[in-house]
């Protein structure tokens, strides 16, 4: 593809921006045409995004195909600060994954709420588009306006529920936390280009390989990006804002909130870690992760135990979650960044299937993210409890199920690269979270329901529920082609 | 290298010194006298009414945020306009997408009724 429009702009950088071209197209389509639609046709706007959610997967794929076309690992584009390898597909793909279900949830939720809007949607494209800055950036600048892109649709989105107090401060606590974490983040920035004299990632890498191991504003260059870094995975001491924020935002947007932003937070803070900060590994940021896995795994899975709030609850989950994929990079083998591939994949799908179903008690007045709002689910709606049932155990990491794949691999890279202490210290875990995910089935199954009226499921949600139950058991049973993708999207 | 900055120290150095200095100086060559009067904060010859951080109605701050928001836009516009000619087709072509977000924004703004006086 060569030839091009301008000396700074060719077919090339265009080729490589256009799934985020077609998610600004489809977010601002939405905005208009919402005007045209009456209250009764705002699912329209969540068909389009869907269509829109489509075009940027196929997109994605031809990027892959074109790749492979040239025989090439990975395509980089505007000078530079764009690179779209097999990794940066991988994530992406994952988020879209994740957004589109979200969206085939949200639809009935935003209705009950009266806050069906077409914003909603747009900014769940806009959202996604700065997810794909995030995951294909090379460039610090790059990288922190993709990362504000996610981040100020996030805040809006979590405070979506204008009318409910506790929407409102959960997305001033997620906006007042996330601002601070950015400027950390710009700060640690802004010391690797004074030490590097670049944005790019790769040049910082040099750089930073000539330094010496104590030098003073290399640590603190490191200090302050892996703390920012830690803020926006949600890592324990830097997580505070995320049971607040989960809680009060809608319920289909923490389901969103904690896997989209998550995968691309993720993928943002290895390419960060793996190809800007290479150099500072064993000396610098992996006794930091070691230290901060094991405070989140504690905290995550204590705190999730006392929790009668199911989406706190989950929260916590999430965060001890976090901490089972802090540990791959620890390991930082092989084996290791197979496993975070697999586990932000397969965590995708086991969540968002839980947060199907808690979209799902939302009706009439009942809010649903009460743990009692789960009892007796099992008499009201039998597949939808049996799902939940399954998503639960796969979050548990249960073997049949697809979450024990992820841990799996987690674990191995451990024992690979000797960390055995360590790994037996998250198997204990295991147990721990194994007893939070069995309430609320204790609440399904072996309470008396509180209404007894069945529980219906709308078509977006029939669907949402199809998707993530496959993904979680398919990919739990016959995991081979999963792997292999993972395996292929390991960042060299 | 360190004394490329030296230039940089006594500038900041003047800059520190130059407030004190003039305080101090017109406080020894002042006359005082104050008295109340005097002291009021001025608004228009009118005894002040009420204090400055009142509340005031949010309205102003949409105004203020959409301003800011189109006058940025002037910020961007008045440059490419000064480098058409180098820029070219491609300048063009990247200002109109520019000016097409800004559009859908604009339009947006309108139909949500932002821009009426309620």
């Amino acid at each position: 593809m060569n030839g091009g429009f301008s000396e700074f702009f060719n077919r090339n950088d265009y080729f490589l921006i256009t799934p985020a071209v077609l998610l600004a197209l489809f977010g601002c389509g939405i905005l208009l045409i919402d005007f045209l639609h009456d209250t009764r046709q705002k699912f329209m706007n969540a068909l389009t995004a869907l269509v829109g959610l489509s075009f940027v997967a196929y997109q994605l794929i031809r990027i892959q195909n074109q790749m492979d076309a040239v025989q090439m690992p990975e395509l980089a584009g505007l000078n530079n600060s764009l690179l779209v390898d097999h990794f940066a597909i991988f994530f992406m793909l994952v988020c879209v994954a994740a957004t589109f279900i979200s969206v085939l949830i949200s639809v009935r939720y935003m209705e009950i709420e009266h806050e069906n809007h077409g914003e909603y949607y747009a900014l769940m494209l806009f959202s996604l588009l700065g997810m794909y800055f995030m995951i294909t950036g090379m460039d610090l600048v790059t990288l922190f306006i993709g990362l504000e892109t996610m981040a100020l649709s996030g805040y809006v989105l979590a405070g979506f529920l204008r009318g409910d107090k506790r929407s409102n401060e959960g997305a001033m606590k997620y906006f007042l936390l996330g601002a601070f974490s950015s400027g950390l983040l710009a700060f640690g920035f802004s010391l690797l280009y004074g030490i590097s004299g670049s944005t790019n990632l790769q040049t910082i890498a040099q750089a930073l390989g000539q330094r010496s191991s104590g030098d003073p504003l290399a640590s603190l260059a490191l200090l302050t990006t892996v703390t920012g870094l830690l803020f926006k995975v949600a890592a324990v001491p830097f997580h505070q804002w995320a049971p607040d924020a989960y809680e009060g935002a809608p319920t289909s947007i923490t389901g969103f909130l904690s896997t989209g932003p998550k995968a691309a937070a993720f993928a943002f803070l290895m390419r960060i870690l793996l190809v800007g900060l290479a150099p500072m590994r064993d000396s610098g940021w992996k006794p930091m992760l070691i230290a901060v896995a094991i405070v989140t795994m504690t905290v995550g899975n204590l705190a999730a135990v006392t929790q009668n709030n199911t989406k706190r609850l989950f929260a916590y989950s999430s965060i001890s979650h976090v901490g089972y994929i802090l540990l791959g990079l620890v390991a930082g083998n092989e084996t290791g960044l197979k496993g975070i591939a697999v586990y932000i994949l397969v965590y995708a799908f086991m969540n968002l299937g839980a947060f199907t179903v808690l979209v799902a008690l939302r009706h009439g007045n009942v809010i649903g993210d009460e743990i009692e709002d789960l009892s007796g689910l099992f008499f009201r709606n039998p597949g939808a409890a049996v799902m939940m049932l399954i998503f639960l155990l796969s979050l548990a990491g249960i073997p049949p199920m697809a979450g024990f794949l992820g841990k799996y691999f987690i674990f191995l890279s451990l024992i690979e690269t000797g960390h055995t202490g360590l790994a037996a210290f998250a198997v204990l875990y295991v147990a721990v979270s194994l007893y939070y995910y069995m309430r609320m089935t204790v609440m399904m199954f072996m309470r008396e329901p509180v209404e007894r009226e069945p529980l219906t499921l709308s078509p977006g949600i029939r669907i949402a529920l199809g998707l993530t139950l496959a993904g979680t058991v398919i990919i739990g049973l016959y995991p081979e082609p999963i792997i292999q993708l993972a395996t292929s999207a390991i960042l060299r | 290298m360190a004394h490329e900055y030296i230039p940089i120290f006594i500038f900041l150095a003047v800059a520190g010194a130059f407030p004190i200095v003039t305080l101090i100086a017109a406080k020894l060559v002042r006359p005082e006298s104050p008295f109340k009067e005097k002291l009021l904060p001025y608004e228009c010859g009118i005894d002040p009414v009420s204090d400055a951080r009142g509340r005031y109605t949010v309205r102003f701050y949409i105004v203020a945020i959409l301003f800011v928001l189109f006058d940025v836009e002037t910020v961007f516009l008045f440059p490419w306009a000064v480098r058409f000619r180098q820029l070219g087709m491609f300048g063009l072509a990247e200002m109109v997408v520019f000016l097409a977000l800004l559009i859908v924004g604009y339009i947006w703004v309108w139909k949500k009724g932002a821009l009426e006086w309620i």
